[in-house]
């Protein structure tokens, strides 16, 4: 459903060009939920704007179902990490979540009524009237994510989405993602430079390299689900993986299995 | 509380005041009493229907201050789109913005002579002399606040697929209100200054026109009376303006304290 070919990308020029990406090849599968891991500073972001076509690569290309991304594609939603600067904070709870629904044949009860459904699928029923300032961290970007949600893209890009919130609240908001991907169908690429919470979330880890970016592993990540933030972290299987992923993160060799 | 408790100052400021003036028994400066008693006799002495506006107040008041908000309100529609849609273009704002800069520092009087030639003494002169002169600090503030919008909100309204008009109206003009109302702000007091300039200039009405005119008189307690009446209005209608922002910028100060 995502296919990149020999991505680069080049901010500025002369000898002060910093190479951000440089021959990145990645493919994710309709329904995938594909986490992407690298040091920080790795150029991931970057990848991400590519896709979301935000930005216009110095080289290679995106395709979105076969499609040339060269604007935005209307088939997809991003959750940025910035939820406080991502919600439009002048707008209730539920207009932030209404307001990307205007694009689609909607009037204004359906959109209101779209909205709710996608506070409630978040656990957020009660939330639609107040603004984004009445509400923790960890409920902001549950809106985000309704946001998104409410949208039915294909495609859910999700940019470090849980790095500027507290541990426990990391933890729900990474189950949250896992139960709503099971009652929507759509393709999930979640960026991270955690490596216990791309190995949790993702049904495919795949592990970048420092800038200039390009692809230096790829694991599938076959742990039985419902996951469990505490069966599934102590399974032998999940250390496993943590490991081999944080072996390629940090530029090691991968260890003989 | 507190700021009531310091409100000591101006009852003490006003009888330091009335001593001096009843001590120096001087016609051109008359003691705050006598003023207020003008300013009563004046304007305020109507009757309870009309809110005690007598029908001197009706005549010159209110045309003053509709003189002022249409200036005003004008300036603040020509400032907000036109500064908006400079400050979202970088190429235009590099263009125009020395323009702006040359039009700012043109002291706003001086252009009253030729306005008067281009439109007669009248309400559009005065009009047009209000909206040059206060339409810098919303354009300029303007300018700024859209240039400055976080880029996490315009991605977001592009990744959603906002229209350009959408994006203009729902996220940008948002994002900058804070410093567009401090551009409003600013030029709310130049209006009052500048509606009373160009009723100095051929007028028929207004609290410039009658301050004029007991100025020819030697009617000093009036002259004094409409000064202390341009003061309190300024005063009001900022206070006014200060309500209305808390109000509608709710968000702002919220989000500021969070941060």
């Amino acid at each position: 459903m995502l296919e990149i070919s020999n991505l680069s990308h080049v901010y500025g020029s002369g000898p002060g060009a910093h190479h951000a990406i440089e021959g990145l090849n990645l493919s994710v599968a309709e329904g995938e939920l594909l986490c992407i891991v690298g040091p920080s500073g790795a150029g991931k972001s970057t990848l991400l704007r590519s896709i979301a076509g935000l930005i216009q690569p110095t080289g290679g290309e995106v395709r979105i179902e076969g499609k040339l991304v060269k604007q935005t594609p209307d088939n997809l939603a991003v959750v940025f990490q910035d939820y406080s600067r991502s919600l439009f904070p002048w707008m209730s709870v539920a207009d932030n979540v209404a307001l990307p629904l205007r694009r689609k044949k909607m009037d204004k009860q359906q959109r209101r009524a779209a909205a709710q459904e996608a506070l409630e699928s978040v656990g957020l029923a009660e939330a639609g009237k107040k603004y984004p300032f009445q509400l923790s961290g960890g409920m902001q970007q549950r809106v985000a994510i309704a946001r998104a949600l409410a949208y039915r893209p294909a495609l859910m890009l999700m940019d470090e989405p849980f790095g500027s919130v507290d541990a426990q609240t990391r933890e729900d908001l990474e189950d949250l993602v896992l139960q709503v991907r099971g009652h929507h169908k759509m393709t999930i690429v979640l960026i991270t430079h955690d490596i216990d919470e791309s190995v949790y979330v993702g049904d495919r880890v795949v592990v970048l390299s420092k800038a200039p970016a390009h692809v230096v592993g790829d694991l599938k990540v076959e742990l039985a689900s419902p996951r469990d933030q505490i069966t599934t972290r102590e399974h032998s299987d999940f250390v496993h993986l943590r490991a081999e992923v944080g072996r390629l993160v940090r530029g090691l060799e991968r260890t003989p299995a | 509380m507190t700021a009531l408790k310091r409100m000591w100052l101006v009852p003490l400021v006003v009888a330091v005041w009335e001593l001096t003036t009843r001590l120096a028994q001087d016609t051109d400066f008359p003691p705050p009493s006598a003023i207020v008693l003008r300013m009563h006799e004046l304007w305020f002495s109507g009757p309870v229907t009309r809110l005690f506006l007598t029908d001197d107040a009706i005549a010159n008041i209110l045309p003053s201050l509709g003189r002022m908000f249409m200036g005003w309100t004008l300036a603040a529609l020509l400032g907000v789109v036109l500064g908006v849609l400079i400050g979202r273009s970088r190429t235009a704002a590099d263009y125009v913005e020395p323009l702006i800069q040359f039009g700012r520092v043109i002291p706003p009087p001086l252009l009253l002579p030729l306005l008067m030639v281009l439109l007669h003494a009248g309400l559009a002169m005065q009009v047009a002399a209000i909206v040059f002169g206060v339409v810098w600090p919303v354009l300029l503030n303007s300018i700024d606040g859209a240039k400055g919008v976080d880029r996490t909100y315009t991605e977001t309204a592009t990744v959603f697929g906002l229209t350009r008009a959408q994006q203009l109206r729902d996220v940008v003009i948002p994002a900058a209100a804070p410093k567009i109302f401090a551009g409003l702000r600013l030029s709310l007091s130049l209006a009052l200054i500048l509606m009373v300039i160009s009723e100095l200039f051929g007028s028929a009405d207004g609290i410039g026109y009658q301050l004029l005119q007991a100025q020819r008189g030697f009617d000093t307690p009036t002259v004094w009376g409409a000064i202390a009446l341009l003061g309190l209005l300024g005063y009001l209608v900022n206070a006014l303006f200060t309500v209305a922002e808390r109000r509608l910028l709710v968000w702002h100060h919220h989000t500021r304290r969070t941060l």
